[in-house]
């Protein structure tokens, strides 16, 4: 029905303009109460020399760079330890989903008990807690445990060999803390833990409840088959279960991200930690808070992309 | 409200809201209001931190509390609100507060780029390190490859890395947003040593170390850091009764006015002393007060020596010596604009 439809995309694109004008309008008061009020704006701030240090970066990262490269640098802190937390959060919560549903009483109430003990507390106090608890039972720099050759455990972090701009490098202490190799700071250590066993529980549960909503059949044949428990729910419950529980992990694991943001308050220079420091130098408070905003709203496009293909392979393998 | 969220909102406000406090503004709704909101820290003694009473405490809670005292008659009357170093800007901006009186250092980004004004330096400030005594660091030289813990939002974030370039070293800041958080980190050991204010480190060292004497606070002051009170900008009015007031608490101690002989000094024969406290010449009507502003203020809070001394100095556990806070004429150079 072309005449129908024609009034659709009208009615579509008058919607675009009004919103459009709106944000307009918005942007031209704004800038004119700014203006009145003598604060100053605009992004230009973004190209001059950030003038502060970041205590790591995957990045390289020096004070001389420009506050554009520090928002990098920040952005790229962020999805380190968000995407290794969310393949950990992937695996405990796989794991604890399996023992909710284990017959063994003592596995599904360990379970259990991570589960509802982990999701009664705010994640703020999750990560506060890892924090304290790592940087106070670590003993310091300068008298690291030694687990391994190479490798140091203190409170400047878990120090590892690993490839660095002189090819495989060995950590050593230097002064404070080492040189050379990889360092895990109890900051980034903290948020990977924190932020991977919160999401966990929840994906625990909904994977939990998406084996109970299949018919019990399943198990029971793949059980009567001879499977072990274990067999009959990583090969046979967990691929049909995933159907219905893919749309909600995702989400699980774009909250992870988001709650990310929380670094700051245990000392990481994420994203938005890194907004917060040029936010307060600058004076763009607006400017700061809107590129963190477009930069989490474009995460979660493209996470919300990749989901959606996930699913409608899924579906397509499984004949629909 | 979570900070965040608090943020958020303060922006909206600055978005979405009407100009608040053109000309005058800012005093008629302190007026109709009954009280005056002040900014200030969320706990940083000597400056401002509410006691076990949840009293609050300090030389800028005293600022406020002499404003209040000026255009109020009343010291009390006043709203506290506790601000992190991050969302104090904003508060001010968006009029959450008429005044920001918050260990906030005078610069010329804050002065020009950020809508404010400063009204005066109440307290002469440089920034500095504190160091457990374990680490054998006596000199903030020595901090090559460190850890320092540090509060986001304020300058001394950025001094830090200007003083590591300075001295050629690489320093690593470990940034929080709330000041609770920086110094539990600090004092379990996560890093080599704390920046801020050195007037905040006595503070820290005196009433947060687990035991002061295992702590110290290094010689090398990296920074300057003039600290005073700040308000919005577009009320010139306003501006200029903040401005007088401190400038009357800092006068006051010059012509020898105490809170004890304010009121005997009413007949004091000296024209100074009259004038500032309203006999005769009214200087109140320039700042559309009354002509006893003054003498409240003193009356209510003291001079700004006996604020000093309450608060920072001998009588207080922080036990600062006055050094450049001390009058222009005793050796200092706090320096009154002369109130005529
Ligand atoms: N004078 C410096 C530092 C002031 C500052 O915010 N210091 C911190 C560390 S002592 C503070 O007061 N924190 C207390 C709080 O956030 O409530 C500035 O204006 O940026």
């Amino acid at each position: 029905m072309p005449g129908r439809r024609r009034s659709a995309w009208l009615a579509q694109a008058l919607t675009l303009a009004a919103v459009l004008a709106l944000a307009g309008l918005l942007a031209a008061t704004t800038a004119g109460h700014l203006q009145e009020r003598g604060i100053r704006s605009g992004f230009d701030f973004l190209l001059e020399p950030a003038g502060f240090a970041l205590g790591e970066s995957l990045l390289p990262f020096e004070p001389g760079d420009s506050t554009l490269r520090a928002f990098a640098a920040g952005l790229l802190n962020t999805l380190r330890v968000a995407l290794p937390a969310a393949a950990l959060a992937l695996l405990i919560g796989i794991a604890a989903g399996f023992g909710r549903l284990a017959d063994n009483p003592l596995l599904r109430g360990l379970a259990t008990a991570f589960v509802t003990g982990v999701r009664n507390l705010p994640l703020l106090l999750h990560l506060l807690a890892w924090y304290f608890i790592l940087t106070d039972l670590l003993p310091p720099g300068d008298a690291p445990l030694n687990p391994l050759p190479g490798v140091f455990l203190s409170k400047s972090g878990l120090a590892l060999p690993w490839w660095g701009e002189t090819g495989f490098e060995v950590p050593e202490p230097a002064g404070f803390g080492f040189e050379g190799g990889a360092n895990l700071t109890p900051e980034y250590l903290a948020l990977l833990i924190g932020l991977s066993i919160y999401s966990a529980a929840y994906i625990a549960e909904t994977l939990r409840g998406a084996v109970q909503a299949l018919p019990p059949g399943q198990r029971l044949s793949a059980l009567a088959l001879g499977m072990s428990a274990r067999q009959t729910f990583l090969l046979v419950l967990l691929p049909q279960a995933w159907r219905a529980a893919l749309p909600p992990v995702t989400s699980q694991l774009l909250n992870l991200l988001k709650n990310a943001s929380l670094a700051v308050a245990i000392g990481y220079p994420d994203l938005v930690s890194v907004a917060g420091t040029s936010l307060n130098q600058t004076g763009r408070a607006l400017e700061c808070l809107s590129i963190v905003v477009a930069v989490y709203l474009a995460l979660s496009l493209v996470a919300a992309a990749i989901s959606h293909r996930l699913e409608a392979r899924l579906f397509r393998e499984q004949g629909q | 409200m979570s900070p965040a969220l608090r943020l958020l909102a303060a922006t909206a406000a600055l978005t979405l809201a009407p100009l608040p406090a053109l000309a005058g503004k800012t005093l008629d709704a302190i007026k109709s209001r009954g009280q005056l909101a002040c900014g200030v820290s969320t706990g940083v003694i000597g400056f401002s931190a509410a006691d076990s009473q949840g009293q609050w405490k300090g030389l800028d809670v005293d600022v406020c509390k002499a404003i209040a005292a000026a255009v109020l008659g009343d010291p009390n009357k006043v709203r506290w609100v506790p601000l992190s170093s991050q969302q104090r800007f904003t508060a001010l901006q968006s009029g959450e507060v008429d005044i920001l009186s918050r260990n906030t250092t005078w610069s010329l980004t804050r002065d020009a780029g950020q809508g404010l004004h400063f009204a005066g330096v109440t307290y002469y400030d440089g920034q500095g390190f504190l160091v457990a005594k374990k680490t054998k660091v006596s000199s903030a030289k020595q901090l090559k490859n460190a850890e320092v813990c540090v509060q986001s939002g304020t300058t001394t974030e950025k001094n830090l890395s200007d003083f590591a370039r300075s001295q050629g070293i690489k320093i690593k800041p470990v940034v929080f947003d709330k000041f609770e958080a920086s110094l539990k980190a600090f004092f379990s050991g996560r890093c080599q040593a704390y920046t801020t204010d050195a007037s905040a480190l006595a503070f820290i060292r005196a009433k947060e170390a687990p035991n002061p004497d295992d702590y110290l606070v290094l010689p090398e002051l990296i920074s300057k850091e003039p600290l005073g009170p700040a308000v919005r900008r577009g009320d010139d009015e306003w501006f200029a009764i903040v401005k007088w007031t401190v400038n009357a608490l800092i006068e006051a101690e010059e012509l020898g006015i105490t809170q004890a002989r304010v009121d005997s000094l009413k007949s004091s024969a000296d024209p100074s002393v009259q004038r500032f406290l309203g006999v005769g010449e009214d200087l109140g009507k320039n700042l559309g007060l009354d002509r006893d502003w003054a003498g409240r203020a003193i009356k209510a809070v003291g001079n700004y020596g006996e604020i000093f001394n309450r608060n920072l100095g001998a009588d207080s556990p922080l036990k600062l010596p006055r050094g450049l806070n001390a009058q222009w004429n005793k050796g200092g150079i706090l320096y009154a604009q002369p109130l005529r």
